[in-house]
């Protein structure tokens, strides 16, 4: 535990924002970066690297637990000069990614910075990722058969 | 055995050189990027990432282009690449109950709560050549992406209404209708990467390998057990396809964290009832998990996956499927190419003794004074 995990207050709103830095376009954390009034200053505490995540599964979906396989995924952790530490964990090879996303979490359990970063960045990547998944779903949906078992003329 | 060859550099040289311009062919053909082929032949990739036994589907579609579309071969590079990366962290279980489906149809139930979707599949296609696809690429793919189907349109409502689709073998659970997986999370996870196999294997193990088994050979085995080469009467309870979230636990935060999406292929399958006199009969499971959409080799798993667990079930082991150390130490692709290949390679000294003792032999043979054989 780096002792910042209870900044922002229970774990939860951070898992929220760490999963949605994840899963955002790499563009638009380049650009919310970009339109910092003043970025702060950090060191890399531990810069992007490259590995696999073990994925687990379980047998029949829900028993005994087994290793389906591994998955790319790039870690990166920063301090700003604050002192806060921001860690990003994040699918692929995706050096840049990990870093953007270790900086913005450590903003983002800074007070000062929560708010903006949350209603600049935050905020409009979940209702980006909630449309795609609805247009997705919406999609899939029109695939949606009802099968009818005819009646054979048997009697 | 083999012996060590020198030489031949300049000759190997310049058969890569070969190779490299096989690889490209007609230069006046545009040459594929990565990205055509991850998005283009996305069934190869799903199929390398998940016998390759890494999700990176940048890296599979490479391995692809740089195999000139030997699948075999491509899964061996991706291993070879696995190979060198630190693993950073074990995933918690994914939750395929939670996944954002975009396929699931169940063979069991015709009117199974949340719909039969249908997803992009090859199922109710004519199975014709389509030329429009050999015409200059000015079609647009993405032309309509059709009206619901009329006649289940509240149907369709309904399914995206309902959030999670329940797994139609918890339906039958609620009933007790079939045996019930387990979890015991006290029980550490063989890890066939780290630990040589070795039997008798647990499931664990079993299903580790069987993801990463061949298609080809599984999809045979699970085919024999359908024709009698094992006891096996199964139905596809369901196959669902589509994108789970994958969570971690870093060490440095304690707390659980979504890394991003993989998309999965998923099969139950629900075997005959069994029962004994202490047990009423109940329906008995198969399973089946890849990456991405590899929708045959999820079912064959999941067919080879029950037919491994006759011993358990008290069935009687007559069958290759049955047979664990027949299928486990054959169904992977790259060690079983590296040992059928390994033919092509030098084999000079050994196959010499090999002349020596055939030609002994056979002076001996002539050398027999039995009359009417004649010399050779």
């Amino acid at each position: 535990m780096d002792g910042n995990a209870t900044a922002a207050g229970a774990t939860a709103p951070r898992q929220r924002w760490i999963s949605i830095l994840a899963r955002a376009p790499l563009e638009r954390l380049e650009t919310a970066w970009q339109a910092l009034p003043a970025p702060p200053g950090f060191i890399a505490l531990r810069r992007p690297e490259i590995g696999a995540t073990l994925v687990r599964a379980r047998a029949g979906g829900s028993g005994q637990r087994f290793n389906l396989g591994e998955m790319t995924v790039t870690r990166c952790t920063i301090r700003l000069e604050s002192g806060l530490v921001g860690h990003g964990y994040v699918a692929g090879r995706q050096p840049r990614h990990a870093e953007l996303a270790a900086l913005f979490d450590a903003l983002l359990q800074d007070p000062a910075w929560h708010d903006a970063i949350d209603a600049a960045l935050i905020e409009p990547t979940a209702q980006l990722l909630a449309a795609q998944r609805q247009q997705q779903e919406a999609k899939t949906a029109t695939s949606t058969v009802t099968f009818f078992t005819m009646v054979r003329g048997e009697d | 055995m083999y012996v060590a060859v020198k030489g031949g550099e300049q000759a190997i040289d310049n058969a890569h050189r070969l190779l490299a311009e096989a690889r490209r062919g007609d230069p006046a053909v545009p040459e594929l990027t990565i990205e055509q082929i991850a998005q283009q032949l996305g069934i190869a990739v799903d199929r390398v990432m998940t016998e390759g036994s890494l999700y990176d589907r940048t890296l599979a579609a490479l391995a692809i282009k740089q195999a000139r579309g030997d699948i075999t071969e491509a899964v061996f590079l991706l291993r070879a690449y696995r190979t060198t990366l630190p693993r950073l962290a074990v995933s918690e279980p994914i939750d395929t109950a939670v996944m954002t489906v975009q396929r699931r149809i169940s063979a069991t139930f015709k009117d199974v709560p949340g719909g039969q979707i249908l997803g992009p599949t090859f199922d109710y296609s004519h199975r014709l050549l389509d030329f429009s696809l050999a015409a200059a690429a000015t079609v647009d793919a993405a032309a309509s992406p059709a009206e619901p189907a009329s006649a289940s349109a509240e149907r369709t409502d309904a399914a995206t209404a309902t959030g999670p689709t329940p797994r139609v073998t918890d339906i039958l659970n609620a009933e007790g209708l079939i045996e019930v997986e387990t979890a015991d999370d006290t029980q550490p996870v063989g890890d066939i990467t780290r630990q040589p196999l070795t039997f008798p294997a647990d499931r664990d193990v079993r299903l580790q390998s069987l993801t990463r088994g061949d298609e080809g050979f599984l999809l045979a085995l699970g085919y024999s057990s359908q024709r009698g080469y094992g006891k096996s009467h199964p139905f596809a309870g369901e196959i669902r396809m589509g994108t789970v979230a994958v969570e971690i636990i870093p060490e440095e935060l304690g707390f659980a964290i979504d890394i991003g999406d993989i998309a999965v292929t998923e099969c139950q399958m629900i075997n005959q009832f069994q029962g004994s006199k202490t047990q009423p009969a109940q329906f008995t499971r198969g399973y089946g998990l890849t990456f991405g959409h590899c929708e045959r080799k999820a079912m064959a798993m999941a067919l080879v996956d029950r037919a491994l667990r006759a011993e358990a079930l008290g069935e009687d082991v007559t069958a290759p499927a049955q047979d664990a150390e027949f299928v486990l130490s054959h169904c992977d692709a790259v060690e079983a190419s590296g040992f059928v290949e390994h033919l092509k390679l030098p084999h000079y000294v050994d196959f010499q003794s090999e002349l020596v003792t055939v030609r002994t032999l056979r002076q001996a043979f002539s050398d027999r004074e039995i009359p009417g054989v004649p010399d050779v």
